[in-house]
């Protein structure tokens, strides 16, 4: 049998009920795993102990023959997003120092009452705002499929420590959140599954706030059916979120497993036209249109599509998504919790604290978003991107009288090195091509590895479904994963370990 | 529009983050690019558009108003920086 670390949640699951391994040594492994690998920076809070305990838990429930389902006993990596009962929770922000949440949130949470035993805490760009992790208080992620020529690799963002827990093997899947891209391009990155389900479809209750309208909880795997068995779990109806919806629930897995001999035969496949932009990457091209045959292959009618708004997507969002946080954020006032820098009086004391403990890009967006909904600017710039974002969702809604799923690339490049990029805040917002009108419009869209770039780094091709119909987007993008091929094996050996000695002060070991 | 030294200092007034004086400018020009960025969303026809102000096309559901949680003051104040006698403390406001 292959390495502990190299199996996917669906092996694990099954040799776990065989009594083939314990979930303690499951556990272990990947916590030996994690330990090894802090040189890439990908978590923030280690939480062995807490791992170990509930192993334990999930051994004695294989001993009495009471397991709770597929992630009974599953090594998981936790966005440090969302809050941990218990465990210290930071947002990847310098402003929520020492917060240890008295709550739990409720993806969480029902990832905890499934059995999945979680490993740490992962790194984050701060407030999850940015697409290569560098934004991060702790320090920016690496990917683990560098280094490439002589430099560190971004895993991609926001979602980076993510990402490169579940690329190098340190955990078996991973909870990320995605706003505009964050789950989706890091996973494109990283050469994993990364799916942003509908709207609404996985509570909010408990996850930092970035952009209230966009952000949404979804799974991080190796393969497409994790992803299924994850969000099985994550997802459905929760009172303390009033945009979660009353949407029943299917079992994904039970049926992409169904499904596993069926073709495609009588799906319909968009392509839009607009996503062929100026100057794309041949590589990612050529990709494209790989994928376009391989689903073809699978029985599929392809045909054209026209999402015309598309190209006003970014703009759209870099006004919506900076005046949600400017509001979001306000919270973080040095009173409740986290940081507080001491001024002479209440306003003084608000300005510092947030002064000092906000990064610059949080500071960029919140400044953007403070503009745009200022009195005299409101209807020019937040109401008017409102009005772009209503037909941008009209535009897919036309596409899908026509079709039942959309193929794209996930980004418009391979990861990039670390310290690339960061000179114009507006060539960073430009990896969110792709995937920012999907979360505009609200719908379900899946990165899934398809192939590597002429330097041998992965890429990955977006499917996009109707609301709620995260199953079709999965069957999908079953039958990219293969067609394509991807290597499993993922990064090398050497890349998850050659990066350098850990950082004291980038790991923190313990619980907070 | 691009925005100048004075309009950032409002703004940041405005959301009260302190920005040194000596980051001023740099903001300025960083801001100014991206909302000349976002400029080009005028050229979109939105007269007969109804905003979108929400990630889903479902109503607000209502619930029940009865109380389901509390008495859990120590919590809430676990967390705070500076917490007096059960409450949050903070700079004096009132002379």
């Amino acid at each position: 049998m292959a390495a502990l670390t190299d199996l996917t949640i669906a092996e694990a699951g099954r040799e776990l009920v065989k009594r083939s391994f314990s979930a303690r040594e499951l556990a272990q492994a990947h916590l030996d795993a994690m330990a090894a690998a802090r040189g890439l920076n990908a978590f923030i809070t280690e939480t062995p102990e807490l791992a170990l305990q509930r192993a334990d838990a999930a051994d004695a429930r294989f001993a009495a023959g009471e397991p709770l389902g597929p992630l009974d006993g599953i090594p998981i990596a936790v966005k440090d997003l969302f809050c941990t009962e218990g465990v210290l929770t930071t947002a990847g922000s310098h402003i929520l120092d020492g917060f240890v949440p008295p709550y739990e949130s409720t993806v969480s949470a029902k990832l905890r009452q499934a059995g999945a035993v979680m490993v740490g805490k992962a790194n984050l760009d701060e407030f999850a705002m940015g697409s290569a992790n560098i934004t991060s208080h702790y320090g920016p992620v690496k990917n683990p499929w560098g280094p490439r020529d002589g430099r560190d690799l971004v895993p991609g963002g926001s979602s980076g420590g993510s990402a490169a827990a579940v690329a190098a093997r340190l955990a078996l899947g991973a909870t990320g959140t995605d706003t505009g891209g964050s789950i989706r391009q890091p996973a494109s990155f990283c050469g994993i599954v990364g799916l942003k389900p509908t709207y609404g479809r996985c509570s909010r209750y408990g996850i930092i706030a970035f952009a209230s309208s966009l952000d949404q909880a979804g799974p991080m795997t190796r393969t497409v059916e994790d992803a299924a068995i994850m969000l099985g779990a994550m997802a459905g109806h929760d009172a303390r979120d009033s945009t979660s919806a009353p949407v029943a629930v299917p079992d994904y897995a039970a049926a992409l497993d169904g499904s596993l001999n069926t073709s495609l035969n009588g799906l319909r496949v968009g392509i839009p036209a607009e996503y062929r932009i100026d100057g794309m990457a041949a590589e990612i091209g050529a990709l494209w249109d790989k994928g376009v045959a391989w689903l073809e292959a699978a029985g599929a009618e392809v045909k054209a599509v026209s999402l015309p708004h598309t190209r006003h997507a970014l703009a759209t969002y870099y006004i919506i998504a900076p005046a949600e946080a400017s509001s979001n954020l306000a919270r973080y006032d040095g009173v409740r919790y986290g940081l507080r820098v001491d001024g002479a009086t209440l306003d003084e004391m608000y300005m510092k604290t947030r002064g000092e403990g906000f990064g610059t890009e949080v500071r960029r967006r919140v400044l953007i978003g403070t503009y745009v909904l200022s009195a005299g600017y409101y209807d020019a710039y937040y109401l008017k991107a409102q009005k772009v974002r209503a037909l941008i969702a009209a535009d897919f809604r036309e596409a899908f009288q026509a079709v039942d799923v959309i193929l794209t690339p996930t980004a418009p490049s391979d990861a990039f090195a670390i310290g690339e990029r960061m000179d114009d805040p507006v060539t960073m917002y430009l990896n969110d091509v792709f995937t920012v009108p999907t979360s505009l419009a609200g719908l379900p869209g899946i990165s899934v590895p398809a192939g590597l770039s002429a330097r041998g780094l992965p890429l990955g091709l977006q499917l996009i479904g109707r609301p709620f119909d995260e199953l079709t987007v999965l069957k999908a993008a079953r039958a990219i994963e293969n067609a394509a091929g991807f290597p499993l094996g993922g990064p090398s050996r050497a890349g998850a370990t050659a990066t350098g000695a850990p950082d004291p002060a980038s790991a923190r070991a313990g619980q907070g | 529009m691009p925005l100048d030294h004075s309009t950032v200092r409002t703004i940041a007034q405005l959301a009260r983050i302190r920005v040194p004086e000596e980051e001023l400018d740099g903001l300025a020009g960083e801001l100014s690019a991206i909302l000349a960025w976002v400029e080009e969303l005028r050229e979109v026809d939105t007269e007969a558009v109804a905003p979108m102000t929400s990630g889903t096309d479902m109503s607000l559901s209502l619930r029940e108003d009865v109380v389901t949680d509390g008495g859990a003051r120590d919590a809430v104040l676990a967390n705070a920086p500076e917490a007096v006698d059960g409450f949050f403390a903070v700079p004096k406001v009132v002379e």
